[in-house]
């Protein structure tokens, strides 16, 4: 019995982080029909950011720095947030309507994101700036011309060239005279650890087992995220913008509700939760470039199964792969039907798929059993909207 | 009646014209490949070269499936391992009667394991590396087709699928080495060393020959009524399924012989390489592979060789001298591909740079309207008889 609680507590803690991690990407997934691949790469945004707030707090002294995990969780969601709303605006716009464009475009960035953390400095970090100002300022400035129409395509070529020029020259020039506070990367390629609070140390024993209390307090922070993007998106009024949005598009934008703005906040909505995810999945281990890797496959799965545009079941299916997912590997079931001798074939089969990457086998083939039955996931959209 | 047959005359002579120079650009290029390029390039670099003719390949597949039926597959990777698989474990058996692989005696394994028995047979492994990725992915097809799960979700569940194989592949040190992988170099085929030169250059040589005749089945596939039938698949299935065609059929039937040009491309690609693990089913590998395609002009065969060829040659170039630089450059250019050049370097020198050439030369314009109206015999021919009246 108390094996089977156990199974059923480390079930729901892994259903929690996914269905954190799922949850930003199933409200961009309903609402744009965008696979966002960078999801993962927003969560190690998140996670290094906890890093970040966790050196900054280190010299503040103990009563603050027991307290900085709480001050990391609004920092990951706003810098995650900006990052998605800058990736919005910057490429995702102009592919609505291609979804598998956008899906390429999404790797190019999390591809780009992932050596970025390997490689930052302050060298990179200035020529990037330089680069911004030249550009944009050039830009700027050329817009105010009356001929502007005619010349863009051939302006912004230009510009692009010049001020990508200026920043590897100044590069190159700094590389050359700088000292070595400005090229030393600031992660490097190795894993990073975020420290837990004392007060997250240990756990809560109960019924013979340990409750690890940094993964209670994941689950709770799941709760809390899954309470607030309920209340964000049944009572308030860009909430309710968003799911006209999701219902119908064309219409809503015939009553006057600007889709391009709510496209863009949803889209920084779920990089913002993808921020907290990975603030919390930072407590679980070390934090690498490529954290974000080991989570994004299982969060499609959680968005497909649970269907387009329904909070709850991504819930339940976030919750459901969890579980099933600690079951056979941990060999739980196994260990359920070993005290029947006519089952022996059962618990060899399920002995063979009880290690944690052979388990993922078996939660796909379930997944794949699953969806000759329901196609659309668990609820799926119903209506004339709903594609043929 | 007798300028009806002229047309029809005129037709074919123009058809046979144009499949007379496609030939010869053909012969000219398999010519350059495979006798020029072995006597100049160093047997080192032409190992190399090999091993990118062997990712054309499955370009090619990939591109009859995303860039004619508008299906995304991110998880080509598996196919592809499959058919490499298939080959090193027939090299693994070439070794005396009763002996095992030496790296089973490692996990205590004294049995061969069923589904090995049947590698001891090249016929078989042959037929195998074609068949086995061939039904996979038929499979997978008609389990995902069948409930008509399309677009972003079939390319999210051939994700998944990948990652299941190589958890599966990787997991398993007593089936088939896991994570070590199966080396190929170090054994024999027909008692030559596959290692040594002259077995490599036959392996080079057989790739270019198979890169020829996949390329030319491609192209009959993609030129008939089936390829217009891909097409139109692409650009609006719902309605082909309304005009009695059973989509399911043809989707699953690209994609099992998309997953069969895979296969073989991973046999040459293992032979040359000389090891297949299960990192080649990496989930970065597969979106690369999709990526050749875009580079090159998705929907023109062509496009996907020379897309694969040349970002295989930048990424040996740049990640040689600039190792750090590398993934920037390929996330780049998968932003520009996709906002930039949607249709490939193919596309763009079809629809801009060509026609920007001709008027440079004063040529007159190619006109773009299809069918050619103005160009058109029997359209001209009509025009007359209208005008004559």
């Amino acid at each position: 019995m108390s094996a089977l609680i156990e199974g059923l507590f480390n079930g729901i803690s892994i259903g929690s982080v996914l269905l954190i991690a799922a949850l930003g990407l199933a409200i961009v997934f309903g609402l744009m029909g965008v696979i966002n691949l960078a999801h993962g790469e927003l969560m190690m945004l998140g996670a290094y950011t906890t890093f970040v707030v966790q050196n900054v707090f280190k010299p503040l002294g103990e009563p603050w720095f027991e307290l900085y995990i709480l001050f990391s969780l609004p920092v990951a969601f706003i810098v995650s947030a900006l990052f998605g709303l800058a990736l919005e605006r910057g490429v995702i716009r102009f592919l609505y309507g291609r979804p598998l464009e956008t899906l390429l475009a999404t790797w190019g960035v999390s591809l780009i994101l992932r050596q970025f953390v390997r490689s930052v400095n302050w060298l990179l970090v200035i020529s990037i700036a330089v680069f911004c100002l030249c550009f944009f300022g050039g830009m700027a400035i050329l817009k105010r011309l009356s001929h502007w129409e005619r010349i863009r395509n051939w302006a912004i070529t230009i510009l692009l060239f010049i001020s990508s020029a200026i920043s590897i020259a100044l590069g190159f020039l700094i590389d050359r005279v700088g000292t070595l506070a400005l090229t030393k990367p600031w992660f490097s390629a190795r894993n990073v650890d975020v420290t837990a609070p004392t007060w997250l140390r240990g756990g809560w024993k109960i019924l013979g087992f340990q409750m690890p209390y940094a993964r209670l307090f994941i689950i709770a922070l799941t709760i809390i995220c899954l309470l607030g993007v309920y209340w964000f998106l049944n009572r308030s009024t860009w909430g309710l913008r968003i799911r006209a949005v999701t219902q119908n598009r064309s219409m809503s934008a015939c009553l006057g509700i600007p889709t391009a703005k709510v496209d863009a906040l949803t889209f920084a909505l779920g990089s913002g939760l993808a921020g907290v995810a990975g603030c919390a999945v930072s407590l679980l281990g070390s934090v690498g470039p490529n954290t974000g890797q080991n989570y994004i496959v299982d969060t499609f799965m959680v968005v497909v199964v649970g269907g387009v545009g329904n909070l709850f079941g991504t819930v339940v299916a976030g919750l459901s792969i969890g579980i099933i997912n600690y079951l056979i590997g941990s060999g739980t079931l196994a260990l359920i039907f070993t005290s029947t001798e006519s089952l022996k074939p059962l618990v060899d089969f399920f002995l063979f798929f009880a290690t944690s990457s052979m388990a993922k086998v078996m939660v796909f083939a379930i997944i794949i059993t699953f969806l000759q039955v329901k196609p659309a996931g668990l609820f799926p959209q119903k209506g004339r909207t709903a594609e043929l | 009646m007798s300028s009806e047959l002229n047309t029809g005359v005129y037709k074919q002579k123009q058809r046979r014209q144009k499949r007379l120079i496609e030939a010869g650009i053909i012969i000219a290029i398999a010519f350059i490949l495979a006798v020029i390029l072995p006597a100049v390039l160093p047997a080192f670099r032409l190992r190399l070269f090999g091993r990118f003719l062997a990712l054309a390949i499955v370009a090619l597949g990939i591109d009859l499936i995303w860039g004619y039926t508008g299906l995304l597959s991110l998880g080509h990777g598996i196919f592809f391992a499959l058919g490499g698989y298939a080959i090193a474990m027939h090299l693994k058996l070439q070794i005396p009667e009763g002996q095992l692989p030496e790296f089973f005696t490692l996990y205590g394994v004294d049995k061969l394991p069923w589904f090995w028995q049947p590698f001891y047979s090249f016929p078989f492994t042959l037929i195998a590396l074609v068949v086995i990725p061939g039904v996979v992915a038929g499979l997978l097809g008609y389990l995902v087709f069948r409930n008509r799960i399309k677009g972003v979700y079939f390319s999210i569940l051939t994700q998944a699928a990948l990652l299941v194989f190589f958890n599966f592949f990787n997991g398993q040190q007593k089936l088939i080495n896991g994570t070590n992988g199966l080396k190929t170099d170090t054994e024999k085929i027909f008692d030559l060393l596959v290692s040594s030169s002259a077995v490599q250059r036959t392996f080079y040589i057989l790739t270019v020959i198979c890169l020829i005749l996949i390329y030319l089945l491609c192209r009959w596939l993609t030129s008939g009524r089936f390829g217009r039938l891909l097409i139109a698949i692409r650009d609006d299935e719902t309605r082909v399924r309304f005009s009695g065609y059973d989509t399911t059929g043809f989707k699953v039937l690209v994609f099992a012989i998309s997953g069969a040009i895979a296969g073989i491309a991973g046999a040459l690609y293992t032979v040359q390489t000389g090891i297949i693990t299960p990192t080649i089913m990496q989930v970065a590998f597969s979106i690369e592979m999709v990526i050749w395609v875009a580079v090159g002009g998705r929907g023109t065969l062509i496009g996907a060789i020379i897309g694969t060829l040349l970002v295989r040659l930048a990424q040996t170039f740049l990640s040689e001298r600039f190792p750090q630089v590398w993934l920037f450059f390929q996330g780049a250019l998968f932003l520009t591909v996709v906002t930039v050049l949607p249709n490939g370097i193919v596309g763009w020198f079809r629809d801009y740079a060509w026609i920007k050439a001709r008027s440079l030369f004063g040529l007159k314009q190619q006109l773009i309207t299809y069918p050619q109206i103005e160009e058109d015999p029997e359209i001209q021919r009509e025009r007359d008889q209208l005008t004559r009246k």
